[in-house]
C-alpha cells in the first residue's frame, strides 16, 4: 500500500478540526439548522402572496332586491369577509383601526342608475391606502365580483329561469392562490446562499481574529490544504441543511417535488460551491468577522433576495436591473430549484443553469487563490 | 564552529503608507543558542520575528535562515521552525489533546511515533491532566505551556517566541522559562522577544531595537557593564520615599530613580552618588542608561491634581467579602482596609479571585455576602456617590479603537461630567500630536496614557488599576510609576491587581491571594523576608510569592 501523502493527511487534520468547532459551535448549528427552519416556516406559514378572506365593510344604502342580490355575491365569495351596516360612519372606526381593508358603499340611488347609458358603476370602493398593494386587491376583487354579478343579473333579466353559463370569479395570475409554493422552493437558495456565504466568511476571518492564522501558516500547511480543510467541512454542512429543508418543505408543507433526487443533488452542489467561494473570497479580504458578516449579508443575501426571482419576477424588472441579475449565481439556482419542484427534470434548462453556475465558481476560484498567501502582509 | 542560524542583510521593512518598522538592519546570529529581542515598545521586535519566520515579506534585503532565504524557500523555513505568535495559535474550542493532534497532522509528525511524543510533551508541560479540557478553561499560564508543546511537536531546530510570559503568572513564568532552557541543551536555537528584561539577562546574546535600529548586540553582561559602580541602593526611606524619588527624579545626574519597596535604586550618571551603598547592576538599569535615561522633571498630572482633603484614615474598607458563582466560591471571606494615600496591590496567579475582588470594590459585581465602602460610601447603598469616587483602568483598556483620542476623551468627559478640562488633559499626556488619530493605531504607550487620562478625568480619590503595566516596556513603566507616585503624594489613594513583582515593588503594601482568600498581607520587604534563607539572602519578591503559594499548596491539598 502506498503511504497517503502528508498534504492530504494535514487537510484531513484539518477538516477533522473544522468538523469539531462546528459541532462544538452553538451559532454554527444555528445558522444551519434552526435558521433554515424558521425560514422555511415563515416562507411557508407566515408569508403570503394571496388573499383570502379580505375583511371589508359594506354600507347598504339601498335595500332594494337588486342591492341584496349584490350584497349576497359579495358575501358569498371566498375572498371577502363582510360586515353589512346602514351608514358609512358605523365603518370609519374600524377602517382607522385597520379592523376592515376598505369597504363597499351600495347608494341610494342603486337601483335606478343600475342600467345607465354611460354603464358607470354605481357604487364606490374605499381602499386602506396605507397599503397599497391590498387597497389595490380590494379594488380588483370588487370589481371582479361587481362585474361578475352584473352578468349574472343579465343573463337572469333576459331569460327567467336557470341561468346557462356559471361563470365564476377567477384570477388568471394566480390561480391556484398558493404563492408558498413558490416561495418555498426559492427560499431554499436563500438559505444556501446564507450558508454557504455567511458561515464560511465568519469562520476563515475568526481565524484571523483569535491570531490562530498566524499560528496555522508558520506550519508546513499549504494554501490548498488551507482552503480545503475550510471548504469541505461546510459544503458536507450546507448539504445537510439542504436535505433537513428539502425533507421539511415536502413533507412538511406539502411541496411538490416532480425533479429526480440525483438533479437536485447537482445543482444544490454547484451552488453551494459558488456560495462557499464567495464567503472564502470576503474573508479573505476583511480578515474581520464583524465587517465580513456584514459584506456577506450585502453582496450576498440581499441579492439572492431581491435579484434571484425568488420574490419579484425578474422578466418585471427594469431591463438594466435584469441585466444585473445575471450577475447573481442565486438568480440560476431558483430557477433550477422552481423547474425541479414544480415541473420536473428539464435538462435543457438545468444544463444551462449548471453551466453558468460552474463559470462563476471558476472565477471565484482563480481569485482566490490569488488571494490566499502565507503572509501577513 | 557553528553555522549561522539566521543572517540579516540590509534588512528593511516599511508598512504602508510610511511607517518605518525596521531600518537597514545588518546582523548574523549563532545557532544553537537562545536569543533575546528587547527593546521599547513600537521597536520593530514583532515585526522581526515575523519576517524571520517568513509570515512577511522585506522592503528590502534578506534573511536567510540556516541557508534558507525567507521569501523564496518559506515552506522549507516553515518545516523546520516553529512560531508562536504572541496571541496563542490555540484552537479555544478543541481540547488540549485535539489541539496536539491538529498540530501533529500539520506537522507531519508520524502515526507511530505520536503516542511516544505527546507522552513526552505533556509530561514535560505538565499537562498530562488536563488532556479532555477545552484550550479556552485553562489559565494563561496553561495556554503559553500548550502552545509551547504544539510549536515543539515537530522537534523544530528553531522555536520563535513572541513575548512568551506575558499575562503569564510568576509560577508558570518559570516552568515555562525552565522548559526553554532545557530544549536549548537538546540543540533547539532560540528566538525570542521579550519586555522583561530579567528574562532577556538569562539569553546568551540580546539584540536591543529601538524604532527600527539596533542599538546593542551582544551578551547581556557586557550590556550591563556599561553601568558597573553606577548603581545605588538608597535603604530604609518607607514614608519618605515618594517625596525622595520626586526630588531625585529631578536631579541632572540622575539617569534612573525607582522605587523597590522600602528603598529606591538610583542609576547615577558618574560613579559617585552621595546617597545610598552601591548595589550590582540590572540589565533594566544599563537598558533605560542605553535609551537616554528616564524623563526628568515631576509629573505633569499629580501638578495638576487638586490636592486631596488631607483626612487620615481609611478610605476603602472590606468586610468578610464572598463572592459565589454556583458552589465556586471565586472570593472566600475576604477582610482589608485601604489606608488614604496608599498604593495597596494584589498580588496572586490567574484565576485568585483578584478581578472578582476589584469589580466587588468597583460596585461592578454585587457581593454575595460581607460589605465594601469606598470613602465611607456603601457600595450597595450609595453606588453613585461611592462610585464618583473612582477612577478605574481596565487591563484591555476600555477605549473605543475606532474613535480618535479627542472623540475618546470627548466622550469620557461627558460621561464624568467635567467637559472644561479636556485641552488641558491632552497636554498632560502629551497627547496633542495623536488628537485624530484612531486609538487603535497608537502605540501600547500611548494606549495606556490615553486609558490613564480617562479614568483620572473626573479627579478620583482612589484610583483601581488592573495589571497597568502588563506588557509593557521598561521605559513607558517608569513614566506610568512617576505619574501614580505624584498623585499619591497629592493624597490619592491606588489599588492595583498585578501578577508583575515590578509593579508590586511600588506597593505600600501587598496583599497576596490565592484560592479567593488573602494567604499573607504586608509590606514588600515583609514579604521578601519570608524566602529569606541561607542560599537566598537577598530574595526578590517573585522568590516570595512563589515560597508562600507552594507552602500554601502543600498545608491545603
Amino acid at each position: 500500500m502506498r503511504p497517503i501523502p502528508d498534504s492530504l493527511l494535514r487537510m484531513a487534520a484539518l477538516i477533522r478540526k473544522e468538523s469539531i468547532q462546528i459541532l462544538r459551535d452553538p451559532s454554527a448549528i444555528l445558522i444551519a439548522v434552526v435558521l433554515p427552519v424558521l425560514l422555511l416556516f415563515l416562507y411557508g406559514t407566515g408569508v403570503s402572496l394571496d388573499l383570502k378572506h379580505l375583511r371589508i365593510g359594506l354600507v347598504l344604502e339601498d335595500t332594494s332586491p337588486n342591492a341584496q342580490s349584490f350584497a349576497k355575491s359579495l358575501v358569498d365569495s371566498p375572498y371577502f369577509n363582510v360586515k353589512i351596516v346602514r351608514d358609512r360612519r358605523e365603518l370609519l372606526d374600524d377602517l382607522d383601526r385597520g379592523h376592515i381593508r376598505g369597504f363597499v358603499t351600495v347608494p341610494s340611488y342603486f337601483s335606478e342608475f343600475r342600467f345607465r347609458e354611460d354603464a358607470i358603476a354605481p357604487i364606490q370602493v374605499i381602499g386602506d391606502g396605507s397599503e397599497p398593494n391590498t387597497a389595490n386587491f380590494v379594488q380588483y376583487y370588487v370589481q371582479g365580483a361587481f362585474e361578475n354579478w352584473l352578468q349574472q343579473e343579465a343573463i337572469s333579466s333576459d331569460l327567467t329561469g336557470l341561468p346557462l353559463i356559471k361563470a365564476e370569479p377567477r384570477f388568471w395570475y394566480n390561480e391556484t392562490l398558493e404563492s408558498r409554493y413558490f416561495l418555498l422552493s426559492g427560499s431554499l437558495a436563500i438559505i444556501m446562499t446564507l450558508i454557504g456565504t455567511l458561515l464560511t466568511a465568519l469562520v476563515v476571518s475568526r481565524e484571523w481574529e483569535r491570531g490562530t492564522m498566524e499560528g496555522l501558516i508558520s506550519t508546513p500547511v499549504g494554501k490548498w490544504e488551507i482552503i480545503g480543510g475550510k471548504t469541505i467541512p461546510y459544503f458536507v454542512l450546507g448539504m445537510i441543511s439542504m436535505a433537513i429543508c428539502v425533507f421539511v418543505s415536502t413533507v412538511i408543507y406539502g411541496l411538490p417535488f416532480r425533479g429526480s433526487l440525483l438533479s437536485l443533488l447537482l445543482v444544490s452542489a454547484c451552488f453551494l460551491l459558488v456560495s462557499l467561494e464567495t464567503g472564502l473570497l470576503i474573508s479573505l479580504l476583511s480578515k474581520i468577522q464583524i465587517l465580513s458578516s456584514q459584506i456577506s449579508i450585502i453582496i450576498g443575501f440581499l441579492p439572492a433576495y431581491m435579484l434571484s426571482g425568488f420574490l419579484f419576477e425578474i422578466s418585471s424588472m427594469p431591463s438594466w436591473i435584469q441585466i444585473l441579475t445575471c450577475f447573481m449565481p442565486a438568480r440560476y439556482f431558483v430557477q433550477c430549484l422552481q423547474s425541479l419542484f414544480l415541473v420536473g427534470d428539464v435538462w435543457p434548462l438545468l444544463w444551462k443553469n449548471i453551466a453558468v453556475m460552474l463559470l462563476i465558481s471558476a472565477i471565484l476560484f482563480v481569485l482566490i487563490s490569488r488571494n490566499v498567501t502565507k503572509r501577513l502582509d | 564552529m557553528n553555522e549561522p542560524l539566521i543572517r540579516i542583510q540590509n534588512l528593511s521593512k516599511v508598512f504602508p503608507p510610511k511607517h518605518e518598522a525596521l531600518k537597514n538592519l545588518t546582523v548574523t546570529l549563532p545557532a544553537r543558542q537562545m536569543i533575546g529581542l528587547v527593546g521599547p515598545d513600537g521597536s520593530g521586535k514583532t515585526t522581526l520575528l515575523r519576517l524571520v519566520a517568513g509570515l512577511l515579506t522585506p522592503t528590502s534585503g534578506q534573511i536567510e535562515v540556516l541557508g534558507c532565504d525567507t521569501v523564496r524557500d518559506a515552506e522549507k523555513i516553515h518545516a523546520f521552525s516553529a512560531y508562536m505568535p504572541q496571541r496563542f495559535g490555540l484552537y479555544e474550542d478543541l481540547s488540549v489533546q485535539q489541539n496536539l493532534d491538529l498540530y501533529a497532522a500539520l506537522r507531519g509528525l508520524k502515526k507511530e511515533t505520536r503516542a511516544e511524543t505527546f507522552k513526552k510533551l505533556l509530561h514535560f508541560t505538565g499537562l498530562a491532566s488536563f488532556t479532555d479540557r477545552r484550550a479556552m478553561a485553562l489559565s494563561g499560564g496553561m495556554k503559553q505551556k500548550l502552545g509551547l508543546a504544539c510549536s515543539l511537536i515537530g522537534q523544530p531546530k528553531l522555536l520563535i517566541l513572541d513575548e512568551p510570559s506575558v499575562g503569564v503568572d510568576p509560577i508558570s513564568r518559570r516552568e515555562l522559562w525552565d522548559m526553554v532552557q532545557s530544549l536549548l541543551k537538546e540543540g533547539v536555537s532560540v528566538l525570542l522577544s521579550t519586555t522583561y528584561l530579567d528574562e532577556a539577562e538569562k539569553c546568551q546574546r540580546i539584540l536591543l531595537l529601538n524604532e527600527g535600529n539596533i542599538l546593542y548586540d551582544g551578551m547581556p553582561a557586557d550590556l550591563t557593564k556599561r553601568v558597573e559602580g553606577r548603581v545605588f541602593r538608597i535603604e530604609d526611606l518607607s514614608l519618605q520615599k515618594r517625596k525622595h524619588l520626586a526630588e531625585l527624579e529631578t536631579r541632572a545626574d540622575i539617569v534612573d530613580a525607582l522605587i523597590q519597596g522600602s528603598a529606591i535604586r538610583v542609576v547615577a550618571k558618574e560613579r559617585f552618588f552621595e546617597q545610598g551603598e552601591p548595589t550590582p547592576p540590572r540589565l533594566e538599569d544599563a537598558f533605560i542608561d542605553l535609551l537616554g535615561g528616564q524623563q526628568k522633571g515631576e509629573s505633569k498630572l499629580s501638578q495638576a491634581a487638586p490636592r486631596s482633603p488631607v483626612k487620615e484614615g481609611e478610605v476603602i474598607v472590606a468586610k468578610d467579602l464572598v463572592k459565589r458563582f454556583g458552589s465556586f466560591a471565586a472570593v472566600n471571606h475576604m477582610s482589608f482596609s485601604v489606608r488614604r494615600g496608599e498604593i495597596f496591590g494584589f498580588l496572586g496567579p490567574n484565576g485568585a479571585g483578584k478581578s472578582t475582588t476589584f469589580k466587588m470594590l468597583c460596585g461592578l459585581l454585587k457581593p454575595t455576602e460581607g460589605s465594601a465602602s469606598v470613602g465611607g460610601f456603601d457600595l450597595q447603598k450609595a453606588s453613585i456617590i461611592a462610585r464618583s469616587q473612582i477612577g478605574y483602568m481596565a487591563q484591555k483598556f476600555s477605549l473605543y479603537g475606532n474613535l480618535s483620542v479627542q472623540q475618546n476623551l470627548d466622550f469620557f468627559a461627558g460621561i464624568y461630567a467635567t467637559k472644561e478640562g479636556l485641552e488641558q488633559t491632552l497636554e498632560l499626556f502629551n497627547l496633542q500630536a495623536y488628537r485624530n488619530d484612531t486609538t487603535d493605531s497608537l502605540p501600547l504607550g500611548y494606549k495606556q496614557r490615553l486609558s490613564l487620562a480617562v479614568a483620572t478625568a473626573h479627579w478620583p480619590e482612589v484610583l483601581f488599576l488592573d495589571e497597568p503595566t502588563s506588557g509593557m516596556d521598561p521605559v513607558s513603566r517608569r513614566q506610568f510609576w512617576s505619574e501614580m507616585n505624584g498623585l499619591v503624594r497629592k493624597g490619592k489613594t491606588i489599588l492595583m491587581s498585578t501578577h508583575f513583582m515590578d509593579e508590586a515593588e511600588n506597593c505600600d503594601r501587598i496583599a497576596l491571594i490565592y484560592r479567593g482568600l488573602i494567604i499573607h498581607l504586608g509590606t514588600p520587604d515583609q514579604l521578601k523576608e519570608v524566602a529569606q534563607s541561607q542560599e537566598n539572602p537577598h530574595p526578590n519578591l517573585e522568590d516570595a510569592f512563589i515560597k508562600l503559594i507552594q507552602e500554601y499548596d502543600a498545608a491545603h491539598p
